[in-house]
């Protein structure tokens, strides 16, 4: 990340585009000398209440880092280092004791401590040579402030009493703060660490505010006043520019405008080929946030509803009653569309503390999703029957992650009997005929996949772990990471093994992982006879578009031949040869010279 | 009981943010008590602001020292962490 490039003193700085859209504007650096410290000496009597305030404020920000942290996917694991260090620091001997220490050797507050502490530190870092470790500094700063916002009973209100329109400059922004972002103050934002998923990200996003996250070290390279330009598409950030590229990114900005309206004009067509086959474009989902985003997008329901931000949200493990009304609402909003909802797809370690796990040393195949809900009932149950009791609210599908074979289904089914005798004898209503559907993510659940079709109805591939299982590669690893290859003649048969199995049993075969946003693979998906695609709702137009573009008898002929590659160099190379004739137009502007498909990817937003 | 051990810093930027915190994140794994030494100067491996002012850059000599239970543990988990560079690509 951040690889800087120079001319004429305009610099762009690369980071992750959060949310798209180009802004011109003022920085706004948001930082320490927001927070005020307000200093009171602490009597004896009250020490203890003290040092008991300075505790809870602490625990308190490890929770918001951990959160933070849970909000982070697998893919982007390896950005969460920063954070990995911010909860260090803030249980360092030299924060965390040395502030109590002072708190009851000299009789200070909490915040007087603080700032004592961070002054300190300053004085020993300011030592340093090395520039980039006394940089460092930062992360305590940030760390402290964290802390002092949380004893100041501040949710970040008042941060941001802004007179003109300004791009902010933070080295994070909460969801709290997100929240009161006004887009008529606010032309975009750019932060140091964060992720494309993160909870920040999506409000940005369903405000429409462009943004950057994930620059690193954005924070200390830009000054308040200066000027900015932020491409929330391609995830770059242009401090000073000159007028060449003032001049190019009014042009992006134009065309992404076009390309808004285009969207919202053709998002609501159905998505069939031309040749009409129809294919259902349904939108992956978690937060309540994102409904509106889903719904003027065009998709046809929720193909994915996750369901694990409610564990991780608080400390204590979420009602039978809150998992119901937060399924309830997804249900009425999205009606009369259905809404797949998955059960818990993580492991226990990260939100259970009575399940007390060894770290695992490799997650991925651990104690997580299905396996962890049959092992613990109580919290399978409590989510069991949440997701059916939401069903008497519109149409609702349930979804088991981490299916490994016949037996699993069938203990699932026998928790889901349990529950409906339950609910039938307490008189409360739901959907006796609620669709059951599995993950096809496990090789050895494709490979009996005949089996497993006579069982439920409905299979969904979740093709970003089906890929890292079967290649047995850890896509957060970087020595293997390149291995990742979902045109890989072994995965895309276990794809088609799958959807034929599904067909040959009379159900449909969905497919939710990020494959199914690309647009360049969506013409093999299509010849494969897929009938759903699920994906981020940001990515539906741009699918839509391709699907309405393309004419089924041409895919099923490419499938065929992508099919009888030998090596995913060849797959590949049938691909590129259909899609530079079906697509001449968008393929040479997006290649722009390249001869790597993924090249396509970057302006294909805007094509 | 303790244990020593000598290790080179291999890392392009030194012992920089990441991987002093995966240092002081593996070193506050273990029971005994961890540090780490550079030309005579000692601090807490279990402090990552203490083993940041430490400022190593590349090719500094430390030693690891680790006195407790499962020192001989520590020690070894943590060599090999900084024979890999932290398990980070410069």
């Amino acid at each position: 990340m951040n690889d800087a490039r120079e001319r004429n003193g305009s610099r762009i700085l690369r980071g992750i585009g959060a949310s798209p859209g180009v802004a011109f504007g003022r920085a706004h650096l948001v930082g320490l000398d927001k927070v005020k410290v307000l200093r009171k000496r602490i009597s004896e009597s009250e020490l203890s209440a003290e040092i008991e305030r300075f505790r809870k404020a602490v625990f308190q920000a490890e929770d918001e880092i951990n959160r933070l942290l849970a909000e982070i996917p697998e893919e982007l694991r390896e950005h969460s280092g920063i954070l990995q260090s911010h909860l260090l620091m803030l249980k360092d001997k030299m924060v965390y004791d040395r502030a109590q220490e002072f708190i009851t050797g000299r009789g200070v507050n909490s915040e007087w401590a603080l700032s004592m502490v961070l002054e300190h530190v300053r004085g020993l870092f300011e030592q340093i040579k090395e520039q980039y470790i006394r940089e460092r500094i930062k992360d305590v700063e940030y760390v402290i402030c964290r802390v002092l916002r949380i004893l100041a009973g501040e949710s970040g209100e008042g941060l941001f009493d802004l007179k003109e329109p300004v791009i902010l400059v933070a080295h994070e922004l909460s969801p709290a703060d997100t929240i009161q972002l006004s887009p008529d103050k606010v032309l975009a934002f750019v932060t140091d660490v964060g992720s494309r998923t993160s909870h920040t990200a999506i409000l940005a996003r369903s405000l429409g505010i462009p943004a950057v996250v994930g620059l690193e070290d954005i924070t200390s390279t830009v000054l308040s006043g200066e000027n900015l330009i932020v491409d929330g598409i391609a995830g770059e950030v242009i401090i000073n520019p000159d007028a060449e590229y003032q001049e190019s990114y009014r042009e992006k900005q134009d065309g992404y405008l076009k390309y808004r309206l285009e969207v919202i004009h053709n998002s609501h067509l159905p998505a069939e080929t031309r040749d009409g086959f129809r294919v259902k474009i349904k939108a992956n989902m978690e937060l309540l946030e994102e409904i509106p985003t889903v719904i003027s997008n065009g998709a046809d329901g929720v193909g994915l509803l996750r369901t694990e931000y409610l564990y991780l949200a608080h400390r204590e493990l979420p009602s039978e009653e809150v998992l119901y009304n937060a399924y309830r609402e997804v249900v009425e909003r999205i009606r009369p569309y259905p809404v797949t909802i998955r059960t818990l797809d993580i492991g226990g370690d990260k939100f259970i503390s009575s399940v007390s796990l060894n770290e695992e040393i490799n997650p991925a195949l651990g104690l997580r999703a299905i396996r962890l809900s049959l092992r613990e009932p109580g919290l399978f149950c409590a989510q069991l029957r949440a997701i059916i009791r939401a069903s008497a609210h519109g149409n609702v599908r349930v979804l088991f992650p981490l299916i490994s074979g016949k037996r699993e289904i069938l203990q699932v089914k026998e928790y889901m009997n349990k529950v409906f005798s339950e609910l039938q004898a307490e008189g409360i209503p739901f959907d006796r005929d609620i669709k059951v559907g599995i993950m096809m993510e496990v090789p050895t659940a494709i490979m009996v996949a005949d089996i497993l079709a006579q069982e439920v109805d409905f299979f969904s591939l979740g093709t970003n772990d089906l890929i890292q299982y079967s290649l047995a590669i850890d896509r957060v690893n970087e020595f293997v990471a390149h291995l990742y290859e979902p045109l890989d003649p072994g995965v895309l048969r276990m794809i088609k093994r799958t959807v034929d199995a599904a067909h040959d049993a009379g159900i449909n075969a969905a497919l939710c992982g990020e494959m199914a946003g690309e647009p360049m693979y969506v013409p093999i998906l299509l010849g494969m006879g897929i009938d759903e695609l699920s994906m981020n709702a940001l990515d539906i137009p741009r699918v839509k578009r391709t699907v309405r573009m393309v004419r089924y008898e041409d895919c099923v002929r490419l499938t065929n031949r992508v099919m009888e590659a030998s090596t995913s160099a060849e797959a590949r190379e049938a691909l590129v040869s259909y899609l530079r004739s079906a697509f001449p137009r968008e393929f040479d502007s997006a290649m722009g010279g390249h001869s790597d498909m993924a090249g396509m990817e970057v302006s294909r937003s805007i094509s | 009981m303790f244990y020593e051990a000598e290790i080179v810093i291999v890392n392009r930027l030194g012992l920089h943010a990441r991987p002093a915190s995966r240092f002081a994140q593996v070193a506050c794994s273990f029971e005994s008590e961890i540090t780490l030494s550079r030309n005579g100067e000692s601090v807490d491996g279990k402090s990552i602001l203490e083993v940041l002012t430490l400022a190593c850059p590349r090719g500094s000599r430390l030693v690891i020292r680790a006195e407790g239970p499962d020192s001989r543990d520590a020690v070894e988990a943590l060599k090999s962490l900084a024979d890999t560079g932290f398990g980070e690509i410069d």
